[in-house]
């Protein structure tokens, strides 16, 4: 059996993720972190989950996809729908928040993943205002002046949330099924010629990018008493983006990284929304012009310790190399 | 020779861009372990053709078979589960990948382990990981090429890539492999390694080649027979000696020496 054998590494990051967990936890039980910490520690957790979602769609499979906060909205407002208007648990609200956003992701996929760079970029952002539109004009869920949520979400399930995400992600990446999407931003003629089927798996990373962008979203609506429509609009789907390719295209680190520094800049900033998006012009373009590949490159944070052992493979299929 | 079925039969087959007829009405029969060459000047339609055979574009007259099956229609990924194989003739690595996660990639659609297997890191994906792996290996050794394997493709030397192109294309597991262009840019040293090279897989993995190339010692070299496209048109067809001296060749390529 090989389904315990997982490299040091592995388990070091799991010793590492837990005594993050219980450290913010005592800090956020223990007081010493006030609700603005509080707040801003989960719209982190948040930002990390649509950070790595879209990273899977634009970093791995190259598919320029600008229209992310509609699967944002389509997550927040089917899992409000579920623990508002249903009276079901925060948990079942976040599944079919990640359900209804795959859905969607598929809906949209499927014919927009023809189209290619720019005129992709063009029809997703297309569908994340058609969302924010159609979700302005239906009644059901409070039209433009949005929905009351009950205040749910805690540190635990934006942990959670996160770890599920990252391991998912990571895993999906470091497998032949990733090595085909990387296939497809690399060259799709030649992924193609190769016997992968481009359409499929571009299909499929957006349907799991969509998820986790839809449950980010139930994240979202339980965390800030109300959503309404224009929460979700082109400049949120910019923000996801900028957290993509500041982090680096193709490194998972990387956007993670970016999530955590541009929401601690951005919350600092609050007060000056104006100010802040001029901020952050300001860093795209010096990070533009000094580091066009961004804070990681394509690399990730693990690689940076494998440096010294020798042979191992760069993909970190480590099970494979002794 | 032709009383055996052939492996690949195309059939009148021609395309149409808009008012361009780019190939027309093209006859070609392979029949199984044939090392067949296709020449002619440039834009004579040889990549055309190619594209015709993998799916990338789709005949607008005749029809293609191939092993007695349909392939027109087929997209792309289909066509190569089925059989055929393909160099490109602008080199198309995915050159952020190591070289050996390049013939991976070649391996995938063989690959046995879901998508759920990976992500859930159930048995079933190491297993299948650990398979993969060691294949790709064992074929980068055939070519030489395990010592870089480690290497992100775009860092080869040119006829490293060239070499790396041929074995992933081989790692899809063809019987017909359609190499376009595998000299175009090498020096002698280089062409010849490759016609080695061409004439070692070709009796390790059974293949069946149809092979474009400018460069004429390596075509006459190695090719059994030879098909000659002008203006999107076969003109002549036959062995390496007979294409040499034929009048119509030789006026295709405007007097340029033909040997």
């Amino acid at each position: 059996m090989t389904i315990f054998k997982q490299s040091k590494g592995f388990w070091l990051s799991v010793l590492l993720s837990f005594i993050l967990f219980t450290v913010v936890q005592l800090l956020l039980t223990g007081g010493i972190l006030n609700s603005y910490y509080e707040n801003m520690i989960i719209f982190m957790g948040i930002n990390i989950i649509l950070a790595v979602s879209l990273h899977l769609i634009i970093g791995i499979t190259g598919q320029f996809s600008i229209g992310h906060a509609g699967f944002l909205a389509v997550g927040a407002f089917a899992s409000a729908v579920i623990t508002m208007k249903f009276e079901m648990p925060l948990f079942a609200g976040l599944l079919v928040g990640g359900i209804v956003a795959a859905l969607a992701g598929m809906l949209i996929g499927i014919p927009t993943l023809r189209l290619k760079g720019d005129y992709l970029a063009i029809a997703t952002l297309g569908f994340g205002e058609i969302v924010r539109i159609v979700f302005l004009n239906i009644d059901y869920i409070g039209g433009a002046s949005g929905m009351q949520v009950t205040h749910m979400t805690t540190w635990p399930w934006v942990f959670g949330c996160i770890l599920i995400t990252i391991l998912v992600i990571r895993n999906f990446t470091n497998s032949s099924h990733g090595r085909a999407c990387i296939s497809i931003r690399e060259d799709e003629t030649a992924a193609d010629a190769m016997g992968i089927n481009t359409t499929y798996y571009k299909v499929a990373a957006f349907v799991i990018g969509a998820f986790f962008a839809g449950i980010a979203g139930g994240l979202w609506a339980h965390n800030f008493y109300i959503i309404q429509p224009s929460n979700f609009g082109f400049l949120k789907s910019f923000d996801i983006l900028i957290f993509v390719v500041l982090g680096g295209l193709g490194s998972l680190s990387g956007a993670v990284l970016a999530a955590i520094v541009l929401t601690i800049v951005s919350t600092f900033l609050q007060d000056y929304p104006e100010t802040r998006m001029l901020f952050y012009s300001l860093i795209l373009i010096v990070m533009m012009i000094y580091r066009p590949q961004g804070l990681m490159g394509t690399r990730e944070l693990t690689s940076l310790f494998k440096r010294k052992t020798k042979g191992g493979s760069k993909d970190g299929n480590h099970h494979t190399t002794a | 020779m032709e009383t055996t079925t052939p492996l690949l039969n195309i059939d009148h087959v021609g395309i149409r861009f808009g008012g361009l007829r780019a190939v027309a009405d093209v006859n070609i029969k392979l029949f199984p372990g044939e090392l067949v060459g296709l020449i002619g000047p440039n834009g004579a339609g040889k990549t055309t053709l190619f594209n015709l055979l993998t799916g990338v574009y789709v005949p607008t007259e005749g029809s293609i078979s191939f092993e007695g099956e349909d392939l027109c229609r087929l997209p792309p990924f289909k066509i190569t589960r089925k059989g055929i194989s393909r160099t490109f003739q602008n080199i198309r690595l995915f050159s952020e990948l190591s070289v050996l996660d390049n013939v991976k990639v070649a391996y995938h659609s063989q690959a046995k382990h879901t998508m759920a297997s990976s992500i859930l890191r159930m048995p079933g994906h190491f297993s299948g990981e650990k398979d993969m792996h060691e294949k790709a290996i064992e074929f980068l050794k055939i070519f030489n090429l395990d010592q870089y394997m480690d290497e992100k493709a775009k860092n080869l030397p040119y006829g490293q890539q060239r070499r790396l192109e041929i074995a992933r294309a081989l790692a899809a597991n063809p019987r017909l492999l359609l190499l376009d262009e595998p000299a175009a840019g090498m020096n002698p040293k280089e062409t010849h390694e490759l016609m080695d090279l061409i004439g070692l897989i070709r009796k390790k993995f059974n293949l069946t080649v149809l092979l474009i190339e400018h460069d004429m010692p390596l075509v006459m070299g190695v090719c059994e027979r030879i098909y000659v496209l002008d203006h999107g048109q076969l003109i002549a067809n036959g062995t390496p000696e007979e294409i040499r001296n034929n009048p119509k060749v030789i006026e295709a390529y405007l007097g340029e020496e033909v040997s």
